[in-house]
């Protein structure tokens, strides 16, 4: 078995055994309850906060967007004002359709070289990741949102309104939301992925399956207690109501597979920001997208830029004087 | 080329399943064809960089300097602090591998170090080892180095880093498919920044730069030679047109400086793009006046330098402003190639501007102000053609490019850092009337590397282009065998040289074209003669007869 993914793995059980075993063997309720996630909330802001301080600390000496569509420059030619944006507002749009549709990733092929007489590379479309990352990441965002309803009293309209699009398909009681469902598919298809498709596998390191064994961890631990073993859903709002009012409590009758999933997004938490995760905050400030590509025309300075030693063209004309002279060029000094 | 890889046998070898087991595990196998030869002393000396000595990449002995690991980690710690796009971009990969399967390099070679995201990972795996808190944190558990994806810096990993640093021409193509933009070639910039901190340039880089830090230009072509070579290509024209074209140099007061890579001057079929612009200029100057001057000293338009460091782009580009400055020209026109293009595009006025010693760049014939380059003060070649083209300013007579069936190569440079993909086409389209494209991801934005830029166009690593240039040569087949296409227009010195010998291997019928020596052949000079051959003194089309 490969260990790339066999550690991470056994590392999500281990977090999980760790939390259960130790509500319900010893008692840790306050442990894993109340110290784990006020610790990992403080490594998540701090660390966050950190990364993205230090990326935004580092000069950007030049201009360099990626550029990918047609240039602005004589009046009749139609510029692509997102893909090669020369204005703040291009660049805004652009990174819109990044951040939430991950543009650049929708464009994604997929080479094959068939050895035949024609010997053709082809080029086919290849949505799939996109797909799978795009149902992942809003499976995440609208279940992270959804989460809120623990955390506020009142629960606001707009997160009822959530709630009643993500509960449309009703099979049954509890509703189902659909949000859940989509993210542990999501994750299982990106987990596939990374461990069938043999390119993507033979990149892969231990610190890609962590997070996606967390995140998996995390999701079929929800869907556990929401349809199945029905946590006592109020006496886990006062358990979390008294964490963001920081007078923790420990509710009766909550058990160890709720603290499992505690744990494990407190783990994902800490762990985000010393991690490949921190991709959520480095997005926007990649230079290669977030900038204009108007460097002709509006200078860009380097913070850092320094004189350096050139060859002049005194040097230049001393060292070939004679022979400008003999072939007829023009010379700034005759002798 | 003889006793190369023949194409087959090439293409038998390309498989694009990895290997099992782990990348990280493999030491690194010097491959003869692959790789380019060491620089040579004297060509490091002459910029004063560091380590300039005899060695070979073959040998077991690099003849670092002692404290090479050294030098390497605060290189790296350097750059971090100087370059965002280094540091975010060694945090952020998710190896979601979407940019895998991009790089021509995995494409043609089926190496599994090409695909652009374990290339980084080359240089982020020490970055992860020697910079993270992760990988800190890790290592205090027992087996945790092996779960944070980082190594130390040994030698067997510098092997590595050099010799698929230097597979890699700094496309970008990668960076258009990746979520986050990641920029693989930005990596590659900043490793072969630390190669030339130990001493560890290729010649093919090394050599032309110091040519050009001298001489002016990359071949080393003295003033007097430079002036010759114009002048004997106005001989060609003349024979051909009956009009001497009248090349000027140096000369203080013209109203435009060109500058175009001194590829065109000296190797064929970049001399014929020569020609075109030397015809250009010379109708230009008869119909409008316009007064155009050829430079000895900044005789250069590219920069391999650009493939060193940072620093070494700068000291080689000051060329352009200072000559400009010196003739007191009013802006600065460039001729057909695609790093020149990048680096003047994306780097020229933040490294050595600003131009405040020039006029914001107008067509005087057509009135039209350069909107786009009005800082930088540098116009393409291209985007002033067309412009003239657009009001009517040029004779052309499309029929005598008739016999050219034509297709148009994007240049990485000139599409992925700047965007010039309807300028070229535009023009070709005005010279000539049997134009197709290529296949839509093989084009623009998408377009294929040659499989010999960023300086890696020597001899010696021959089956490395061959290999690099298949998918862009595999795409011109496609339209060779569809629509009979003979001719690869391209906007690129490097091109010209390297698709040429692409072609050869790979479609041996199609030939490669700069778009002025299109423009050249259909330009109608006032008081020329009847042409019977095209610059390349072959038979105008409905002219062959007569030749027999
Ligand atoms: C709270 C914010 C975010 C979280 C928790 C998050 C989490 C993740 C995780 C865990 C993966 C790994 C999937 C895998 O390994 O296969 C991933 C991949 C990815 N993320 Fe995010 N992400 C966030 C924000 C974003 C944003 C803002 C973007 C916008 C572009 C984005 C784009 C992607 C893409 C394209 C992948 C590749 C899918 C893959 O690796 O298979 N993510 N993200
Ligand atoms: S596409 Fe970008 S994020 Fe994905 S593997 Fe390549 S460099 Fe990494
Ligand atoms: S820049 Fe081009 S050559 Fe380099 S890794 Fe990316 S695709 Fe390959």
């Amino acid at each position: 078995m490969n260990q790339k993914y066999m550690l991470p793995l056994a590392g999500v059980f281990l977090l999980f055994l760790l939390a259960y075993a130790g509500v319900e063997g010893a008692g840790l309720q306050w442990f894993f309850g109340i110290v784990i996630p006020y610790l990992a909330v403080i490594a998540f802001i701090w660390g966050f906060v950190n990364r993205v301080m230090g990326w935004a600390s580092s000069a950007v000496p030049f201009r360099i967007p990626t550029t990918c569509g047609q240039q602005k420059s004589l009046p009749w030619i139609k510029q692509n004002c997102i893909d090669n944006p020369d204005k703040a507002s291009g660049v805004f749009i652009r990174m819109l359709l990044e951040i939430f549709l991950f543009r650049s990733l929708f464009r994604n092929t997929k080479a094959a070289f068939n050895r035949d007489e024609n010997n053709r590379l082809t080029y086919s479309w290849e949505i799939f990741l996109w797909v799978g990352a795009l149902a992942f990441h809003y499976g995440f965002l609208v279940v992270l949102i959804r989460h809120l309803r623990f955390f506020m009293e009142p629960v606001p309209a707009s997160l009822a309104f959530l709630e009643y699009v993500d509960g449309i398909v009703q099979i049954g009681l509890p509703g189902i939301f659909l949000s859940g469902l989509v993210l542990l598919a999501a994750a299982l298809f990106l987990l596939a992925r990374r461990i069938f498709d043999v390119k993507v596998s033979y990149i892969s390191l231990a610190a890609d399956y962590f997070p996606l064994f967390l995140i998996i961890g995390i999701a079929a631990t929800g869907i556990a207690m929401r349809y199945f073993t029905k946590v006592d859903i109020t006496g886990v709002k006062e358990f979390t109501m008294g964490l963001v009012t920081f007078h923790p409590v420990i509710p009766p009758g909550v058990g160890g597979l709720f603290y499992a999933h505690v744990l494990m997004v407190s783990v994902l938490f800490a762990y985000f920001p010393v991690s490949k995760l921190m991709h959520a905050g480095g997005i926007f400030l990649s230079p290669t997208r977030n900038m204009a590509n108007n460097t002709r025309a509006k200078r860009h300075v380097n913070p850092w830029n320094y004189a350096v030693d050139v060859h002049t063209y005194e040097q230049y004309e001393d060292h070939f004087r004679d022979k400008m002279i003999e072939a007829g060029l023009p010379v700034d000094k005759e002798e | 080329m003889s006793d190369e890889l023949k194409p087959d046998a090439l293409l038998d070898r390309i498989d694009y399943t990895p290997a099992a087991g782990s990348w990280m595990d493999s030491t690194v196998q010097i491959m003869p064809g692959m790789y380019c030869y060491a620089a040579k002393a004297e060509s490091v000396e002459t910029l004063g960089l560091p380590n300039a000595r005899t060695w070979n990449p073959l040998e077991d002995d690099w003849k670092l300097p002692e404290n090479w690991q050294e030098i390497i980690h605060n290189a790296i710690k350097e750059r971090l602090e100087k370059f965002r796009t280094f540091k975010v971009f060694m945090d952020i990969c998710v190896r979601c591998g979407a940019c895998a399967d991009k790089c021509h390099f995995f494409l043609g070679t089926g190496d599994p170090k090409n695909m652009p995201v374990l290339r980084a990972e080359l240089l982020r795996s020490v970055y992860r080892n020697d910079f993270t808190k992760a990988a800190q944190i890790l290592k205090m558990i027992p087996g945790g180095e092996k779960l944070s994806g980082g190594r130390p810096m040994t030698l067997d990993v510098l092997k590595e880093w050099w010799y698929y640093f230097f597979q890699c021409t700094e496309c970008r193509r990668c960076s258009v498919f990746c979520p986050y933009g990641i920029d693989t070639a930005e990596i590659t910039i900043m490793a072969r920044e630390i190669f030339n901190l130990l001493g560890l340039n290729i010649d093919w880089i090394a050599t032309p730069v110091s040519n050009c830090y001298k001489t002016g230009n990359h071949l080393g072509i003295q003033p007097h030679a430079f002036k010759d070579m114009l002048e004997f290509f106005a001989e060609d024209i003349e024979e051909i047109t009956g009009v001497n074209v009248e090349p000027q140099f140096n000369k203080k007061g013209a109203d435009i400086l060109f500058i175009t890579p001194s590829g065109d001057v000296f190797a064929d079929p970049g001399t014929y793009t020569c020609q075109g612009y030397l015809i250009l200029f010379k109708y230009l100057k008869d119909k409008y006046g316009l007064d155009v001057t050829w430079s000895t000293y900044a005789s250069e338009g590219g920069n391999f330098g650009f493939f060193t460091s940072h620093e070494t782009m700068k000291r080689l580009n000051s060329k352009m402003y200072a000559e400009a400055r010196r003739l007191g020209v009013k802006w600065i026109l460039g001729g057909e190639c695609g790093h020149m293009w990048r680096v003047i595009h994306q780097y020229m006025d933040t490294m050595n501007g600003p131009a405040d010693f020039l006029e914001e760049p107008v067509n005087p014939i057509t009135g039209t102000k350069f909107e786009n380059a009005k800082s930088t003060k540098m116009v393409h070649i291209t985007e002033f053609t067309a412009d003239l083209i657009k009001h009517g300013k040029l004779e052309l007579d499309k029929s005598r490019n008739a016999n050219r069936i034509m297709t148009f190569h994007d240049s990485c440079n000139t599409s992925r850092g700047m965007g010039l993909l309807e300028e070229p086409r535009y023009v070709i389209q005005n010279v000539c009337d049997n134009f197709f494209e290529m296949p839509p991801n093989t084009i623009r934005e998408q377009t294929f590397c040659c499989g010999s830029g960023s300086g890696l166009n020597a001899g010696e690593n021959i089956e490395l282009r061959m290999a690099g240039g298949l998918p862009r040569a595999n795409a011109v087949k496609y339209v060779h065998e569809k629509f009979g296409v003979n001719t690869l227009g391209t906007i690129c010195a490097i091109d010209r040289a390297a698709l040429s010998t692409l072609m050869e291997y790979w479609v041996p019928e199609v030939q490669v074209y700069g778009i002025h020596e299109l423009v050249g052949n259909a330009l109608i000079l006032p008081g020329e003669k009847e042409r019977e051959t095209d610059l390349r003194l072959e038979p105008l089309p409905g002219m062959e007869d007569e030749d027999e």
